[in-house]
């Protein structure tokens, strides 16, 4: 094994992680838009929901910061339009 | 006006089982809205529609010239994917054979249309030409309202109705496939609602 592959961990190895910052309170994260760099709280970016999906919108520059699809069986959720999420932890 | 509210309410009596997709029901006299963002209001001398080749603009009309291109009477059912069909609409547009003849572009076997806004729909080119897709911007014997997609949307009648774009400004003819904003969040592809082809693996 070299060394680079001896730091490769699967995403079993993160899950601890992802599960402390997914089971928040998700209108309390702030947002930054990736578009303008303007920072929100989930609560205050504007959501379209009556489209196939759920488009939240940045409310500086209404780029789109996150979308989110409810099919059966799965959520996908594409966050490439925040550049980060700040989460309060518990 | 009158004319239409009768054909349309003609049909209401009528038989329209074999119209109406697996799963699909008959919205009536409404039209529904839905909309991903805030509606752009582009003024017309801003307004323009091209085509481009690759990343490349090809062809490009004015408002004007727009108007001057040879338009077609469409009356279609469409189908949208959150479940309503509305049948015998009635819209007058370019179609997309007569804008993508305008250019040359052998390569072409997929179109991307994009919209005010950023949202965008992709299409195989069998599906966007041979006379199934215009681009309208008249809707029921009047301008194209501005909630519905005006001035100008995509028309696919054959595909579910997020192919057919609101607020388009533009074809790109790709040689390669590019899923626009919902075939990229678990929609399907392509989108055939007698197949009920609604999401991704469907
Ligand atoms: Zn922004």
């Amino acid at each position: 094994m070299d060394h680079i592959a001896a730091h490769r961990l699967d995403g079993n190895a993160a899950a601890g992680r992802l599960e402390d910052v997914f089971a928040v309170e998700i209108t309390s994260v702030r947002a930054t838009c990736n578009g303008c760099g303007a920072t929100a709280a989930v609560a205050e970016l504007t959501v379209y929901a009556d489209a196939p999906g759920t488009v939240i919108r940045c409310p500086s520059c209404e780029a789109v910061v996150m979308r989110l699809a409810q099919v059966p069986g799965s959520t996908w959720i594409d966050l490439r339009g925040a550049r980060t999420l700040q989460i309060p932890l518990r | 006006m009158v004319i239409s509210r009768g054909f349309l309410g003609r049909r209401r009596d009528g038989d329209r089982g074999g119209r109406l997709p697996p799963g699909q029901y008959d919205v009536g006299d409404r039209f529904p809205v839905l909309s991903a963002g805030p509606t752009p209001h582009t003024p017309l001398e801003r307004w323009d529609f091209t085509v481009e080749i690759g990343r490349q603009p090809a062809a490009r009309w004015s408002w004007d010239e727009f108007q001057a291109l040879p338009h077609e009477e469409i009356s279609v059912d469409i189908h949208c994917v959150t479940k309503w069909s509305k049948f015998d609409t009635r819209w007058s547009g370019v179609s997309l054979d007569a804008l993508i003849e305008a250019v040359s572009a052998p390569m072409a076997a997929f179109v991307v249309g994009f919209s005010d806004g950023g949202y965008t729909t992709n299409l195989p080119l069998a599906d966007a030409t041979g006379g199934k897709a215009w681009i309208v911007d008249r809707y029921d014997g009047g301008p194209l309202d501005p909630e519905h997609g005006g001035p100008a949307r995509l028309l696919v009648p054959h595909l579910y109705f997020w192919k057919s774009a609101k607020w388009v400004r533009g074809l790109r003819l790709l040689d390669h496939d590019e899923p626009g904003f919902w075939e990229t969040l678990g929609y399907h592809n392509r989108g055939d609602p007698w197949l009920e082809q609604r999401y991704s693996g469907d």
